[in-house]
């Protein structure tokens, strides 16, 4: 039997060890990590001490949203990631997985927002400001009133989805409930988010932000807030069509002998040239990604995609 | 088996509000009245709007799937597919053979995901006291495994688990488990310490595995949640049909049935033979269930289905009915939303009305949709209870198999256990089709066809459609109309609006409402009992409040089409 966790104690390689993880194997996970943070792999060892060490706090919230960012969450694809979420970060607060509900949770926010160590804050979906946000209530609160409970106080803030960095999809024209990214909410306050933005976002680069964030290595940021050794380079440059696209060889149907081929879905529609995200180098649960399964890149890690980088079929 | 416990039960009157109701895909808030230590009175309130269907009008019909996708990221997928459906039926396009094989495939690891996930992650804990398992003898604990499963136990294996355990709880962050109700010991817990870290280390061990039934479905998908090779006319991932990627896909659906088959069943029998007072707990009278798993070249055909649709009224097994959409309608009464009457298609004009939290009379953001009138409940105890009606044969031995375990008749289904059971039986069920589903995919590829899409094109003329998916949560169909190349009205109807939708204009309490009266609750301050027949529901509330645009009932449009 393979236990998925080691629960507990202070030392996080003698924990590992104990779960069958061999420090060959953790250190090849941290070397995917690096390379992912664009540190190379010589950094590894950095990495590793940065997940090894005291359990930080994280409080993570959830406001308008579908739930996809946590489920990418769980869905990390090296076979221990989920130990590290339960072992290296305390995660004390979490609407999907926790154990406590109603009034429960309430104390357990509220205890872990008093933490003397302090907490990183964690936000899955938009905030919706229409009417008062009364579209959107957790606890008898309104998201906005929970998000400004929680994050100014918070020793990072990371948006976690393209909904909490931008608003998202119920932030697409008309926008009925007024949803709003984080760092737009809450700017007033001091609040400045990392964001991780994504449909859903890899969650090796959520895993690569707090690793960041936990060595206190400077986390340099594009000018729309996302992580540069993240967001610093296009879909399509780093796309394995690339060649084909400057070759001219282009798929005109789906279902075309090109499509077949494996050639560039440029006029397909694929927004590639238009987002900035690195898919196609580290790929979704380990083994694919949209482009490579053949369906165009909707650009899903940009502002506003819903509507700028749409009819989604068309370029 | 054990004798039946008592359930536990205080003296308590008054109300209790979980809010917010956690280990669920969105925000739900649950108002009940004890009176005597059980449940009179219940309302379910969804406490999120986001009007996904106002933001369609306008657009192009083939980027719905991705707006509508996002509707949900736990039951991810299914609403891609309704939306490719709804327009595959607007635009008259058939698939090819192996679009359906893909497509079944990657809907059958995804109710295979999507359960597991369910049973462990967010059910278990209504159950399982994590730290009750620290009394546990990891040697007795082998014993019970080995005694439930053929699957190899060792004792040394769970004394990790404790020893984990116990240093976990000496550190003091518990994480997810901090202030759970169990915490402390609880009188609504019976399993045996042995049970409860059996029951703790599948729940961290299938944290791994739901990793690899996701990696399937990414295999022809590109990613989960969310997948990305859909387009109307089949998919688009010529790669699934190479020898890699088909094994790829298989060796993770071995897995992860072979997980299914040796741990989440013989848990769930387990769970469920120490708790079987909960047999007579939280039932509903009506069921409807839409069927699932075309046949190739049935893509649009609902009798071409592997399970079959229909409903069932007052439990009668005995007479099983076809779902006639025609018959359904949706009411706002108690919404927040303006009007007092159940809506005809295009006749709907609804303007959001809140009111304020905790109003008794109009309480959420979901409508209340009704078959014929009446509240229905769908999902896997519906599916299960149709094909057990239906005698389907990969349905009923399952069924009988079940009862005979926990020494029960079928009327033990109508419960929160029966439907959490139905939960098991959907997914084993589903499990061994897949089995027959990947040899038929692969005998197709062998005879040399190689065709995955249908090119096709929105035409001019205005038209509509509908897409069924019986989805993991139960009854799911996405309405399209077109006009001028554009969506004109888009409406879904989503499995939880059913289940957990507010009262109709006659006041009549959804399912999960009535599920609720009549439990008893030990302790109004930890109210588990509630959480245990909610979360029997699944509840996805971020896709039920999705239903709630303007252009109501268009499901009434199903004959004329």
């Amino acid at each position: 039997m393979r236990i998925a966790v080691g629960l507990g104690k202070t030392d996080g390689q003698a924990r590992l060890e104990r779960q069958g993880i061999s420090r060959r194997d953790f250190m090849k996970f941290c070397t995917a990590v690096a390379v992912t943070m664009g540190l190379g792999p010589s950094m590894a060892s950095e990495v590793a001490a940065a997940l090894t060490g005291k359990r930080a706090s994280v409080v993570y919230l959830h406001c308008a949203e579908c739930t996809g960012c946590s489920e990418a969450l769980l869905r990390t694809y090296k076979p221990f990631i989920d130990s590290l979420i339960l072992d290296t970060i305390s995660l004390d607060y979490h609407e999907t997985i926790m154990a406590a509900a109603g009034e429960a949770a309430e104390e357990a926010l509220d205890k872990a927002i008093k933490n003397p160590d302090g907490y990183i804050a964690v936000v899955e979906g938009a905030i919706p400001m229409a009417d008062g946000g009364k579209f959107g209530y957790v606890g008898g609160h309104t998201m906005y009133d929970l998000c400004k409970r929680v994050l100014p106080g918070a020793k990072a803030v990371i948006t976690m989805g393209t909904c909490a960095a931008y608003g998202g999809v119920q932030a697409a024209k008309p926008n009925p409930t007024g949803s709003v990214g984080v760092n737009e909410a809450f700017a007033d306050m001091g609040v400045k988010a990392i964001n991780l933005p994504g449909c859903p976002p890899n969650p090796l680069n959520f895993v690569g932000t707090v690793v960041a964030f936990l060595q206190g290595r400077e986390i340099r940021l594009d000018e729309l807030g996302r992580p540069l050794m993240f967001f610093g380079k296009t879909v399509h440059e780093l796309c394995e069509r690339l060649p084909h696209f400057e070759a001219g060889e282009f798929a005109p149907s789906f279902d075309s002998e090109e499509a077949r081929k494996g050639w560039c879905l440029y006029d397909l529609g694929c927004k590639g040239p238009s987002t900035y995200n690195n898919c196609p180098k580290v790929l979704f649960n380990d083994t694919n990604w949209p482009v490579r399964a053949g369906h165009p890149c909707i650009g899903c890690s940009e502002p506003g995609f819903w509507d700028e980088l749409t009819p989604f079929y068309k370029n | 088996m054990s004798e039946i416990k008592k359930t536990p039960q205080s003296n308590y009157s008054g109300s209790v509000v979980v809010d917010p109701l956690t280990r669920i895909e969105g925000h739900l808030r649950i108002e009940v009245e004890v009176e005597n230590g059980k449940i009179k009175d219940a309302r379910s309130c969804g406490t999120l709007f986001r009007g996904l269907e106002t933001i369609l009008k306008g657009r192009d019909p083939r980027d719905a799937q991705h707006f509508t996708q996002r509707t949900c990221g736990v039951c991810t997928y299914t609403h891609a597919l309704a939306s490719t459906r709804a327009l595959e039926d607007a635009i008259k396009v058939s698939i090819p053979a192996n679009a359906t094989y893909i497509r079944n495939l990657v809907l059958g690891l995804l109710f295979m995901h999507d359960h597991l996930v369910h049973f462990y992650h967010l059910h278990a804990l209504d159950w399982v006291d994590v730290t009750a398992a620290l009394a546990a003898d990891p040697a007795k604990t082998a014993q019970l495994a080995s005694s439930i499963s053929p699957r190899p136990a060792k004792a040394a294996d769970f004394k990790a688990v404790k020893e984990r355990l116990q240093a976990f709880v000496n550190t003091g962050q518990l994480g997810p488990f901090t202030n759970a109700y169990f915490l402390g010991g609880h009188p609504s817990y019976y399993l045996s310490p042995e049970a409860n870290l059996l029951a703790t280390a599948h729940y961290l061990e299938a944290l791994r595995m739901q990793v690899k039934t996701a990696r399937a479905m990414a295999v022809f998908g590109a990613k989960n949640p969310h997948p990305q090779f859909l387009i109307a006319g089949g998919v688009t991932c010529y790669e699934s049909l190479t020898p890699a990627r088909i094994k790829e896909f298989t060796d993770l659906y071995k897995e992860s049935r072979k997980f299914i088959e040796e741990v989440y069943i013989p848990d769930l029998l387990l769970v469920a033979s120490q708790y079987k007072d909960w047999a007579a707990i939280g039932g509903t009278e009506n069921f409807m269930a839409f069927g699932e798993f075309p046949a190739v070249g049935g893509e649009r055909d609902l009798n071409s289905r592997w399970l079959k649709h229909g409903v069932i009224l007052n439990r009668k097994l005995d007479a099983v009915q076809p779902m006639d959409p025609s018959k359904i309608a949706e009411h706002v009464r108690h919404s927040w939303y303006e009007g007092d009457q159940a809506r005809t298609p295009y006749e709907g004009e609804t303007k959001p009305a809140f009111t304020k939290m905790g109003d008794k009379d109009r309480y959420s953001w979901l409508k209340a949709p009704r078959y014929d009138g009446i509240a229905m409940e769908t999902g896997p105890l519906a599916q299960v209870l149709v094909s057990y009606a239906h005698k389907h044969p990969a349905i009923v031995p399952l069924v009988d198999y079940v009862l005979k375990q926990l020494n029960v008749g079928p009327e033990a289904l109508f419960s929160t256990l029966g439907r959490t059971a139905a939960r098991g039986i959907e997914t084993l069920a589903i499990a061994q089709q897949v089995e027959n589903w990947i040899n038929d995919f692969q005998t197709n590829i062998d005879k040399g066809d190689k065709k995955i899409a249908e090119n096709c094109e929105i035409p001019d003329k205005p038209c509509r459609g509908v897409g069924f998916v019986n989805a993991p949560r139960g009854g799911l169909s996405h309405w399209i109309c077109i006009d001028d190349q554009k969506i004109s009205n888009f409406q879904l109807v989503v499995p939880t609006t059913w289940n957990l939708g507010p009262r109709d204009a006659k006041h009549v309490m959804s399912a999960a409402e009535h599920a609720l009266v009549g439990t008893p609750i030990a302790d109004p301050k930890r109210p588990v009992e509630i959480l245990r027949t909610i979360h029997s529901f699944d509840p996805c509330i971020a896709c039920a409040v999705h239903v709630i645009d303007g252009q109501t009932n268009e499901v009434h449009q199903f004959k004329v089409l």
